[in-house]
Order: structure tokens, then C-alpha cells, then sequence
């Protein structure tokens, strides 16, 4: 396959909002499909298990929200009113259960709805450690325990520990193939365009690990070896869309507005680990450590002591960033909230910055072009930002 | 006794017990005592006071500068320094307040904290609002995770989770701020009183069975939350106010009273009404004399349980000190599932009789409001009676809309009217 065909597939499974391909998989191994919210789930344990892990992500700007604006107020986020609205409307049938991860209140207020919503299938909210502590750790191991045991009774298949560290290895690959995507664009972003990169990351959500691992790895090859024309542009880093993620069109309008996206975090839960998990006798533990010692510092993780932003400035350094832009969900309490002390951090470092908000269906996206273009402008001619 | 002694008593007494508290706080830099800012759901009072540490409640604060119509511009001056318009307004307001001069609500100025204690219950914007404070105040923060009542339930280990985090890691912090150790005696001491208090205020609120009720369990209820859920837990006035409570719904239960408003006592009351949401505090009188003014009496409300559900049984429990804190931490109401919280409405709409169930929606409060009006069409189907949903913020007075939620209002009690009329 060549990239455009690559490409051209991941976009269509970043439309595919009734999940055909889950669908697919599910039919072609008789096997159950467990989807979750966004950030972070342990993937390898659901996969260990048997079962397809399905990143839901809402409906971006392809779904029409009909009945999901009944079931939330006005102010709100945009993603649990399109999930709301691809669950009602039976887009999301094919998924046998439903993981809702404690990320911010929304999220877990969405878990209940589901329960009530959907009473004959399984649902269940992962609470994460926020303290890094004795205490914290024996409490995840017991969550991620009896969550094994759940998508083993789901699933009927045993998770050994070989399974586990078989799904573990994978997971593994996966992230090394993902942190090389990452790294090529860093170096050599002609080569990797972020809306190729995005929607990489995107397919990554329904497709099964090792075949997603296998495009990326094809598509790395094909990027390196591309020539591109390489153009004068700035190198920002894009934070805050961790959860609700941003229309292609939007990602495109950003990096068509004279910036190269060097790095990001959306589709986070896919890069939320730092290195690998441990492959050994206690794969469960490892599971816990690799989070508990090894995890990204976004806005829905608390961060102890007093380097709040400093995984942010070190970000910027180590991709040689010129600056930062803050680009939120509206009504985003995690990231908005959070936003200021990315800024102080940057600010104390001489980084300049801009921020926006958007919506995952936001049409706007020549506006966010224009800010993120003067931004980068500001930034060639001044080295800081207007 | 006339009533409006027995009105004033509880009154007199609380307005005292706050006073001095904030007097004591004010004094706080010159006498010595450590100062703690920590929130009210779940919060460790107890614990606190047997460091002998004064405790700050930010949210209070927040509120309170509602009520005196200053969150506004404090908002405003928050916005000002960077933060978002969407996010919640407590803590908007709290640092607007802080950057003007951190001035509390009796006119005296309030003392940093010598530690933040983040206990996590119910929302996560608590954890944010910290983070912002330490960089703020520069000082330490402890971290208290409390679990979410995901399947409607305390499970043992998230019990263990907590009490285990008490003992490692907040007890700990507390020695070390206050310079003493912890003395179990004295933290037994005030659990025992806590729960002395606590039997009177389930008194209280279970008296709105009555018709008329004799309080309203959600605009008078936010007063008679006021020592309960905030730095008297524990102590004998905070016993002292409850009693007194007590009496004075005894002595209006007795001469068929109902509960004094500002507008006066509401002895006709047309309907009663459960409540879910805080309220609006920029608008707080005006917002209750609609109510008042239609006969509305609200006979319970979910907001006054946001530091905890006294009337499922829990009491603070001297002979399991930890135990108890954990579970006094994993129980408030902002801490159970979406269908949890249902059942509690629902549950409340039969044993108190209510004739509809009012959704007041905060901007600022995904802990809330997120899925409200799934709950609410939920309850509709369960208990058959109508309900109404309005939004508002707690304390922004930009979201408050008074003609909009008037005319919303009207036509709700129209319509409860027209059932009633065809029953
Ligand atoms: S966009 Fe932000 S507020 Fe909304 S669900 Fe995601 S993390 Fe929560
Ligand atoms: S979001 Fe709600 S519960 Fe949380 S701090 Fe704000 S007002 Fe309080």
C-alpha cells in the first residue's frame, strides 16, 4: 500500500461512526468488543481477555446530535452529547461494554447515564490513582484486578499470564511504533503531516493492536523515505484535546497555517504510558507500575510537588518547539481549568503561547487558522508571540 | 417561648459561631494557630480540630461573596488574569478574591494557608483548585483521593483506600503543620459530638413530613447546613445550634407553623417541592421569593447533602475513628452514581409527598449538573409527577437570568396546578 492508500483507509475509519470495521472483527473472530471513553484504559488487560478494546471519541462533525441535546444542559462539552446520541441512535450496538475512565466529572456522570441508559449492558467506571502512594497503588491493583475479572466473565477467556504478557508485548510495540511516528515528525515534519498523523493515531481506536501496529510501521517506512518540500514554519507543540478531539478539518487548518505540529496530545490514552510495560511473572503489577511510575502529566492527573507545567516546557525543549498553543474543548473544566498553569510555566520559561477553544463539530475552523497563523507569524518576526 | 425568640436563637447563635471564627482566623497570624484550607464535601473537620488547626473553606467563601454581590467582579478579575469564562465560578471567584486582597466575608482579612488539604470528594474540580492555590500560596498541598460510588455503593476497598490514606499520609501532613501528634481521645471526643449533631439534624430535615412543614429543607435548609457541614463539627456549640434547631421545628410543628423566609412565615403552602442543584447565591432572596410568593415550601433538597446523607443512617462513629472519616468521605452526594442519585430523589418525593421535583442546573458545576436532565426525565417516569428545569449559576451573576426563570417557574406551577385540578 502507499501512504494515500493508507491514509485514505484511516480516514475512513475515522468516518466510520456506525464501527463496520468492529463490526467486521467481530463477525470474522466471534469475539466481543469492549469500547472507552477517552483518556487512558489498560488496553492489554481488555485484549488479554480476548476482547477488541474500541476507543469512543465521540462523533466529531460528522454526526447529527437529534437526541443527544435532550439529555444535557447547555453548558457542557460537546462529546458526551454525540455519544449520548451515536448510543441512542444504536451506533454503538456492536460494543459489548462500555469503560468510563475517571477523567472529570462529565465522563463519570456519563458512566451513570449509560447504566441507566443501556441496562443490559456492562458499563463500568475506572477509577484511577490521583495519589501516588502505598495506598494508591495496592487501590488500582485491586481496580485492574476485578476489571479483569469482568472482561473475563465478558469474554469467557481466561487471561494467563501468558496472555497477558503476550497482549502486553504488543501494546508495547504498538506505543514504540507510535513514539517513532512521533520522532519522525519531530525531526522531519514535511514528512509526516499531523492530519496523517491524527488520523493514524484515530485508526488506532478500532483497530485491532498488532494490525494497527503493522500500518504504522508501513507508513513510517514510506514517510522516511518521501521527499517532501520542506517550508519555513514555526514548531509548536498543540496541548489541552486530550478528550474531545478536534475535526480533521481543524487539524488540517492548523498545520496549513504556516505551523509544524511537533507535538500534541490528542488520542492521549495511545501515548498516555512513557515507556514500556514490563513482560514477567506479575503482568498485572506491571500493568500498575508502568502507570503508577511512567504516565504523561496531563490535566486530568494531579500532579505533587511543584514542577506543575514543567512536563509541558520539557516537551517543548526536547521536540525544539518555538512555542505552545492551548487549544481546549469549550467547557473543558480539565484542561481550561489547567490551562493557566501551563501558561505561568511557559511564561517563566520565555515560551510564547496562544490558546483557543473549539468543539469537536465546530465549523470555525478559518478563525483558528487565522489565530494559529499569526501566532506563527508573530513568532518568526518577534520570537514571541503578539 | 414566642417563635420569634425561638427563631432568633439558632439564628443569633450561628451568626455568633461564624463571627468568631472569622475573628479567630483573622488572628491567626499574630496568635499562631495554623491555618488549613480544605473543602466542605467530605471534609475532616474533626480531624482538623483535633490538631487544634482553623479551618478555611474556600466554597464558602465563594459563597458568601455571592451573597454580598462582590463574586462578580472578583470573577471578572479572575478572567482577567487568564482564566476561562467556561469553568466553575467558585474557583473564579475564590482567586478573584484573593488577588483583591483576600478580604472574607466579615471585612477581615483571611490568613494564607499553611496547608491545603485537597480532599477529592465528588468533583475534580476541587483538584484543580488546588493545584492553582499551591502555585498561589506556595504552600504544601495533601492529596486525599476519595473513590467514586461508581456501582452505588462503598465497596471495602475503597473504605481501606481511604482510611489508609488518613493514616499515612494525611494524619502525617497534619502532625507535622500543627507540631502535635494526633490525639485519638480527642478526635473520639468530637466524632461523638458530630454525631449528636447529626441526630438532630436528621430530625430537622425529616420534619418537613409534616404538613405544613414546618422548615424549607432547601433555601432555610442552606443555613441550617451552615456549622454541620463546615469548621463547628465536632464542637459543643455546633451540638448547642442543632439542639436549638431542634426545638424551634418542635415549637412550629406544635402551633401548626410553618417556616419563617424574609418575606415572612409561609404558613399556606400550595406546594411542596424536592430540589436538586445548589443555588443561585447572587440572586439568593429574589430567587426564593418567587417560591415564596407562589406558596412553594421545599420540603428536601440534594444540595444540603453535598456534606453528607446523615438520613441514610451514617453517623460519625468514635469507636472506628478512620473507618468512619472514610466513609463519611465516600458518602456525600456529589460522590454516588447518576442512578443512585435518582433513587435518592425518588425516594424523597414519596416519603415527603412532593407534588413536583425542581432542577436547578449550575453553569459552573459538571458535578451536578452533568446528566441532570436525564435524571430528571428518569424521575418523571418513576414517581409520575412533573418537573422543572431552569439554569442558573451559583455564583455569577451574568447566568442568572430572573425574567427567564420567572416565567419558567409560572408556568411549571400553572401546570402542577391544571394536574392537581384534573386528579
Ligand atoms: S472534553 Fe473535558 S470536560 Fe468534556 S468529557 Fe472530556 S475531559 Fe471531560
Ligand atoms: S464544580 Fe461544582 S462541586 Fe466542584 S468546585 Fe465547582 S461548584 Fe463545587
Amino acid at each position: 500500500m502507499g501512504i494515500k492508500a493508507i491514509i485514505d483507509r484511516c480516514e475512513r475509519l475515522y468516518r466510520d461512526v456506525d464501527l463496520g470495521c468492529v463490526q467486521e472483527w467481530k463477525a470474522r473472530t466471534g469475539g466481543k468488543a469492549v469500547g472507552h471513553m477517552p483518556v487512558y484504559v489498560p488496553r492489554e488487560l481488555i485484549h488479554a481477555a480476548g476482547l477488541l478494546p474500541v476507543g469512543v471519541m465521540g462523533g466529531g462533525d460528522d454526526v447529527e446530535i437529534i437526541r443527544g441535546d435532550a439529555y444535557f444542559q447547555s453548558y457542557i462539552c460537546h462529546i458526551p452529547r454525540s455519544t449520548v446520541e451515536l448510543g441512542l441512535a444504536g451506533k454503538l450496538d456492536c460494543l459489548d461494554g462500555m469503560l468510563f475512565p475517571a477523567i472529570c466529572d462529565v465522563i463519570r456522570n456519563l458512566s451513570g447515564m449509560w447504566q441507566l441508559m443501556f441496562p443490559g449492558k456492562y458499563v463500568k467506571y475506572i477509577d484511577f490513582p490521583q495519589t501516588f502512594n502505598g495506598a494508591g497503588r495496592e487501590f488500582y491493583r485491586f481496580e485492574l484486578a476485578s476489571l479483569l475479572l469482568d472482561m473475563e466473565q465478558l469474554s469467557g477467556v481466561r487471561a494467563t499470564r501468558e496472555r497477558l504478557n503476550q497482549s502486553i508485548a504488543l501494546y508495547n510495540d504498538n506505543r514504540r511504533a507510535l513514539a517513532a511516528l512521533y520522532d519522525l515528525r519531530a525531526a522531519e515534519p514535511s514528512k509526516v503531516p499531523t492530519s496523517e498523523l491524527y488520523l493514524l493515531l484515530r485508526a488506532g481506536n478500532v483497530l485491532e493492536v498488532s494490525e494497527h501496529t503493522a500500518i504504522l510501521r508501513e507508513y513510517l517506512q514510506l514517510a522516511r523515505e518521501r521527499g517532501r518540500p520542506r517550508h519555513d514554519n514555526v514548531r509548536v507543540v498543540v496541548t489541552g484535546l486530550f478528550c474531545e478531539q478536534p475535526p480533521l478539518s481543524m487539524v488540517r487548518a492548523m498545520e496549513n497555517s504556516g505551523c509544524y505540529i511537533v507535538d500534541d496530545d490528542w488520542v492521549l490514552g495511545a501515548r498516555y504510558q512513557l515507556g514500556d510495560t514490563a513482560i514477567g511473572e506479575r503482568p498485572l503489577d506491571a500493568i500498575v507500575d508502568a502507570y503508577m511510575d511512567g504516565t504523561v502529566a496531563t490535566a486530568t492527573r494531579y500532579v505533587e510537588g511543584d514542577d506543575k507545567g514543567a512536563f509541558l516546557v520539557e516537551q517543548v525543549r526536547q521536540r525544539r518547539a518555538e512555542g505552545v498553543i492551548f487549544a481546549a474543548a469549550s467547557f473543558c473544566d480539565p484542561a481550561l481549568l489547567d490551562r493557566p498553569m501551563g501558561q505561568k510555566a511557559l511564561a517563566d520559561a520565555g515560551i510564547p503561547y496562544t490558546s483557543f477553544t473549539y468543539s469537536e463539530n465546530t465549523g470555525q475552523v478559518q478563525v483558528i487558522k487565522e489565530q494559529a497563523g499569526t501566532f506563527a507569524d508573530s513568532i518568526k518576526l518577534w520570537g514571541v508571540a503578539a | 417561648m414566642n417563635a420569634s425568640v425561638q427563631k432568633e436563637e439558632s439564628m443569633v447563635m450561628q451568626k455568633k459561631m461564624i463571627g468568631e471564627h472569622f475573628e479567630t482566623l483573622a488572628r491567626a497570624p499574630e496568635s499562631g494557630r495554623k491555618v488549613v484550607y480544605t473543602f466542605v464535601p467530605g471534609n475532616l473537620n474533626e480531624l482538623i480540630l483535633a490538631f487544634d488547626l482553623l479551618p478555611v473553606h474556600p466554597e464558602v467563601n465563594a459563597l458568601q461573596s455571592g451573597m454580598r454581590k462582590l463574586s462578580g467582579d472578583y470573577i471578572q478579575e479572575a478572567e482577567k488574569q487568564g482564566h476561562s469564562e467556561d469553568v466553575c465560578t467558585y474557583v473564579k471567584c475564590d482567586i478573584g478574591m484573593l488577588k483583591k486582597g483576600n478580604i472574607g466575608p466579615t471585612g477581615e482579612k483571611l490568613p494564607p494557608p499553611d496547608l491545603l488539604l485537597l480532599s477529592y470528594t465528588g468533583c475534580f474540580t476541587f483538584m484543580k483548585w488546588f493545584e492553582l492555590l499551591k502555585q498561589e500560596y506556595g504552600c504544601p498541598v495533601v492529596m486525599l483521593q476519595v473513590p467514586y460510588q461508581a456501582d452505588g455503593t462503598i465497596t471495602a476497598s475503597q473504605r481501606e483506600f481511604v482510611a489508609r490514606q488518613l493514616r499515612e499520609v494525611v494524619v502525617p501532613a497534619l502532625e507535622e503543620v500543627s507540631g502535635k501528634k494526633l490525639d485519638e481521645d480527642r478526635l473520639k471526643e468530637l466524632l461523638a459530638s458530630s454525631a449528636r449533631a447529626e441526630d438532630d439534624l436528621v430530625y430537622v430535615w425529616e420534619s418537613a413530613k409534616h404538613r405544613p412543614s414546618p422548615i424549607d429543607a432547601y433555601f432555610g435548609g442552606v443555613y441550617y447546613i451552615g456549622p454541620i457541614f463546615t469548621a463547628f463539627r465536632g464542637l459543643p456549640d455546633c451540638e448547642a445550634y442543632y439542639r436549638s434547631l431542634r426545638s424551634e421545628v418542635d415549637y412550629r410543628i406544635a402551633h401548626g407553623m410553618g417556616p419563617t423566609t424574609p418575606e415572612g412565615e409561609l404558613r399556606e403552602q400550595k406546594y411542596r417541592i424536592v430540589v436538586e442543584g445548589p443555588p443561585n447565591w447572587t440572586s439568593f432572596r429574589d430567587f426564593w421569593k418567587i417560591f415564596h410568593d407562589e406558596g412553594v415550601v421545599m420540603v428536601a433538597s440534594t444540595y444540603t447533602k453535598v456534606g453528607g446523607l446523615y438520613e441514610q443512617g451514617f453517623r460519625h462513629d468514635p469507636a472506628k475513628p478512620f473507618e468512619s472519616l472514610a466513609e463519611y468521605c465516600l458518602g456525600c452526594y456529589t460522590n454516588r452514581n447518576l442512578p443512585a442519585r435518582v433513587d435518592i430523589i425518588a425516594k424523597y418525593v414519596e416519603e415527603y409527598e412532593a407534588d413536583g421535583i425542581l432542577f436547578n442546573s449550575i453553569k459552573s458545576c459538571n458535578s451536578f449538573s452533568a446528566g441532570q436532565l436525564m435524571m430528571l426525565r428518569e424521575l418523571e417516569k418513576r414517581t409520575g409527577k412533573s418537573g422543572a428545569f431552569i439554569e442558573s449559576d451559583l455564583v455569577d451573576p451574568r447566568y442568572f437570568s430572573a425574567a427567564n426563570i420567572k416565567n419558567r417557574l409560572e408556568s411549571y406551577f400553572q401546570m402542577l396546578e391544571a394536574k392537581r385540578q384534573a386528579a
